[in-house]
């Protein structure tokens, strides 16, 4: 699930959970320019696959390494 | 009798400030009551004095949690009141949560009593009803003056250290807390009557409810990711223009399926959003701020999957109850399953 506030994710049980960006935009960000936005949900999806093929025991948010 | 000094915490729409697309403001303080505030001084018969309030964007205080509570703890100290008030809240979840998490930094943080009100579907309950009392209200403003009857009521008996009745009682949800009371037969026997109870099939009265986690058994992993087939679908409300099925914009009843087998991109001119509970600008603009279509179809070409699935779904989650909300992912998925997907990416406002 790709959703910006991770905590309520969690408590309705999401186990595999990427952080989006905004309530209103979870994959765009309206402040930038649209390649830049496009960037931005290549990424979130990239982070939530890398979750789809993860074997997992508990509640897991995917972030990226910095 | 004392006046109670109390400093009242509201969102942006109880602020007066504005609705949705204020949502993002950041917190500012007003000296003595606003709006809802008001009401509450009058319904305590002017004992409690809203000595001042804070208004924060609901988007804003969701996102800058971090920031916000140093924030809202600082205004509070400086004007050391008597107690600390939330809300209502009701079902706006962001506005729940932030009432929750407010209350419970200032009561563990600043050591004053605090209350708020919210209905049971809100999240915010879950994060604090164990260290907070929170009201049960209803669903809307619509219950508002027995909600704020039934604060100010409990409140006085917080501040005043008056015996507060079981949660049932004083009408706020079970925190919990365990107190020894003396019952009239001891524990044997209640065991015992109870067991004969449900052997013949009567109804009773569990002394220990057990525990319902939100815990979900988590999926097996996808095995060969460039092989699968992926599909995405959002609680958003991304829907053809002018929302040709007729999904509601709160409390929705139902979930579509819509065909994008043909599509590279969400475009503003061919859907829009109806979700009733966040700014719908920026997903009108471009509706894959909301699903995403246009970088999953790149990944797509790119390989980092096998295939994206031809229809997406979508469901408005707004004020949408637990229930049905679970009904719909349980059927959703199991639609996804016979039809070869293997993988969901769901997205959520």
């Amino acid at each position: 699930m790709i959703c910006a506030i991770v905590p309520i994710a969690q408590t309705v049980g999401a186990n595999r959970v990427v952080r989006g960006v905004a309530i209103p935009h979870p994959t765009g960000d309206p402040s930038i320019e649209k390649s830049g936005e496009v960037d931005i949900r290549k990424k979130l999806l990239t982070l939530a696959l890398k979750g789809l093929e993860s074997k997992i025991e508990e509640q897991t948010v995917y972030k990226e390494e910095s | 009798m004392e006046k109670i000094r109390v400093v009242h915490y509201i969102n942006q729409f109880f602020g007066q400030i504005g609705g949705e697309d204020k949502a993002g403001i950041p917190p500012q303080m007003k000296e003595g009551p606003v709006g809802v505030g008001q009401a509450i001084q009058k319904e305590s018969n002017d004992r409690f004095e809203i000595v001042r309030t804070i208004i924060c964007g609901d988007n804003y205080a969701a996102e800058h949690l971090e920031e916000v509570e140093p924030i809202v703890l600082e205004w509070v100290r400086q004007t050391n009141p008597d107690l600390f008030i939330a809300g209502p809240a009701f079902a706006a979840g962001r506005y729940g949560m932030a009432c929750g998490t407010m209350c419970k930094a200032v009561q563990q943080k600043l050591g004053i009593p605090t209350i708020t009100a919210m209905n049971q579907t809100n999240p915010g309950v879950e994060e604090a009803r164990k260290y907070v009392y929170i009201l049960e209200a209803g669903e809307s403003i619509q219950d508002m003056k027995r909600t704020l009857t039934k604060m100010v009521s409990l409140a006085k008996k917080i501040v005043d250290k008056t015996p507060i009745g079981l949660p049932h009682e004083d009408g706020y949800f079970p925190r919990g807390v365990r107190i020894n009371v003396r019952a009239e037969k001891r524990g044997s026997r209640r065991a015992v009557e109870m067991l004969l109870k449900k052997l013949k099939g009567e109804p009773f009265t569990t002394e220990l409810p057990l525990p319902k986690f939100d815990r979900v058994q988590p999926a097996q992993p996808i095995e060969n990711l460039s092989k699968a087939v992926i599909a995405l679908v959002t609680e958003g409300g991304i829907v053809p223009k002018g929302n040709p099925d007729r999904i509601e914009a709160h409390n929705a009843s139902k979930y579509c399926k819509y065909f994008i087998g043909n599509l590279n991109d969400l475009t503003g001119e061919a859907y829009q959003t109806v979700h009733g509970g966040y700014d719908p600008v920026y997903a009108n603009e471009d509706p894959d701020r909301v699903l995403p279509l246009d970088a999953a179809r790149l990944l797509e070409k790119e390989g980092a999957f096998g295939k994206l699935y031809d229809y997406y779904y979508v469901t408005v989650g707004n004020v949408t109850a637990v229930a049905s909300a679970a009904r719909y992912g349980q059927e959703i998925g199991e639609l996804l399953h016979k039809d070869g997907v293997q993988g969901v990416i769901l997205t959520s406002t």
